[in-house]
């Protein structure tokens, strides 16, 4: 699975696709394929203030819960309602199935987060290969 | 996401090198390196409730106690009536400890008068051995460890007797539900075939030599004979769930140490007319004191939330009444179910309590247990 190079990530799985001053959050192909067969998204509620490294959600799958922490400080301006009816679409295509939009408070904080090449080394070296 | 870090020098079944050729997901279940899943969890569940699945149980150990006082021996270790199996006939049990809480539950086989096997869990293995050789030591018996000797595969749901059937002479319509038949499987004489299971389904676990190439070519036989039918290889994930759905016990989950057999609610596979056993003489105590203050009961989120191990019970006013043993999606019965201890005041039926989910608390009521029960055969 590719990693979108315009796509920036976090060491807990998260990616960040930023357009302009808004992101789109999700979780990634490896966090997806760790979890299993997903079946429930937490979302934030539109309007909810998220700040980075924080929780903002959760994903669950049937083994387990697992927390979503945001890529960026900001304010909540969409929630992805498809995933409260088909939270497979995560386990499906990872890397589109969004699960929040943000409007990014600070674009420098984006800088910080990974590359995908980055990101690739990063759970190469997690997975131990 | 944050995941766990892999813990080194786990053991490993005969057919680790088949699981990871397979793409299996692994994990560390009780020191085993074991496959959690290979094609996904739930398609594996609905495999086995609707066609076949194929599960590696090697992990699990099996100890032989042959002699003279053989029986003597089971009925002092075991809580189940060993008396009553007839040859060829196996039976659900439990080792306790002397106050009636659980070294582990094990399934008796009686292969002879003087000849039992007893299957039992991995994670539990040493200690189960242990306990056995050191309470069999005054009858005139001798105990043997085989565990490492066998691949034990289980092949579960309701085409797992079209797909066994291929591989063997025995007329698998002849064994009954927990019995057992030896025969040739897959060209490998005596070969033990038991109609046992930990899903809820019909189906049979066998034992064979545990070589590697041995394990590799009967897997593979058994996989080819089950494809007309949709078989798919099956990890401890969906074993797990499959398994709860039916309400079997888990050991460190339902059972456990600290849990006695009343509580655990398995008081029909316990026989204390049979006479004296260990644990025996605790549990007749807690009888004549009125029963134990708390019992497994079976939970159904009610509102939108997933229970899971280790959650708190609470009642409507708030204050916590219990723990979730196990708790889970059930991938079939497609709803939220749990096993939990609470007080008996709140086992009746519909009986409303809360599990803290994180920090937001959940509606579930008590529902009868099992959850799943499978459709009785038509024939």
């Amino acid at each position: 699975m590719a990693y979108p190079a315009n796509y920036r990530y976090t060491r807990e799985h998260e990616w960040i696709e930023v357009n302009g001053k808004t992101g789109k959050v999700g979780i990634t192909d490896y966090a997806q394929n760790s979890l299993g067969d997903i079946v429930f998204v937490e979302s934030p509620k539109v309007g909810a203030a998220v700040k980075k490294g924080e929780i903002f959600g959760s994903v669950e799958s049937v083994k387990a819960v697992s927390d979503l922490y945001s890529p960026v400080t900001g304010t909540v301006t969409e929630v992805n309602e498809e995933l409260a009816s088909s939270p497979e679409k995560i386990n499906t295509s990872a890397h589109e199935a969004w699960i929040m939009k943000v409007e990014i408070n600070d674009p420098a904080e984006v800088d910080s987060l990974m590359s995908a090449a980055d990101y690739e080394k990063f759970i190469a070296e997690e997975t131990g290969h | 996401m944050s995941t766990p870090a892999t813990a080194p020098a786990l053991r490993k079944t005969a057919l680790n090198a088949v699981h990871r050729q397979l793409g299996a997901k692994m994990v560390d279940f009780g020191g085993w390196d074991m496959p959690v899943e290979y094609s996904g969890l739930i398609a594996e569940h609905m495999a086995v409730r609707t066609d076949v699945g194929l599960f590696d149980v090697s992990h699990m150990g099996d100890i032989q106690l042959r002699g003279p006082e053989s029986l003597d021996a089971v009925q002092h270790i075991c809580m189940n009536d060993a008396a009553k199996l007839h040859e060829g006939q196996a039976q659900y049990s439990a080792m306790l400890y002397p106050q009636g809480t659980f070294v582990d539950d094990v399934i008796v086989h009686k292969l002879s008068d003087n000849d039992y096997l007893i299957v039992i869990n991995a994670g539990t293995r040493e200690k189960d051995f242990n306990w056995i050789r050191t309470n069999a030591r005054n009858f005139h018996c001798h105990v043997s460890d085989y565990s490492d000797l066998y691949t034990q595969l289980a092949i579960q749901g309701p085409k797992a007797a079209e797909t066994l059937q291929k591989l063997t002479n025995v007329d698998l319509s002849t064994i009954k539900f927990y019995w057992f038949k030896w025969g040739t499987v897959c060209g490998l004489h005596n070969t033990l075939i038991a109609r046992t299971g930990y899903t809820g389904e019909d189906g049979f676990e066998i034992y064979i030599p545990s070589d590697e190439a041995t394990s590799k070519r009967v897997w593979e036989e058994v996989l080819e004979a089950g494809r007309e039918f949709g078989i798919v290889p099956c990890g401890l994930g969906a074993r797990n769930t499959l398994r709860l759905e039916s309400a079997l016990s888990l050991y460190g989950h339902e059972i456990s140490e600290t849990i006695n057999v009343f509580e655990a609610g398995l008081d029909r596979f316990c026989k204390i007319e049979k006479g004296p056993f260990i644990g025996s003489e605790a549990l007749q105590q807690v009888q004549a004191a009125g029963g134990p203050s708390r019992k497994l009961v079976g939970l159904e989120m009610v509102d939108r939330g997933i229970a899971r191990d280790g959650y708190g019970v609470f009642n409507p006013d708030g204050t916590q009444i219990g723990s979730v043993a196990s708790g889970s999606p059930a991938p079939f019965l497609k709803k939220n179910i749990a096993l939990g201890f609470v007080p008996r005041e709140y086992t009746s039926l519909d009986n409303e309590v809360f599990v803290q989910v994180r920090n937001t608390m959940v509606r579930a009521k008590v529902v009868p247990i099992p959850f799943y029960r499978r459709p009785k055969k038509q024939s």
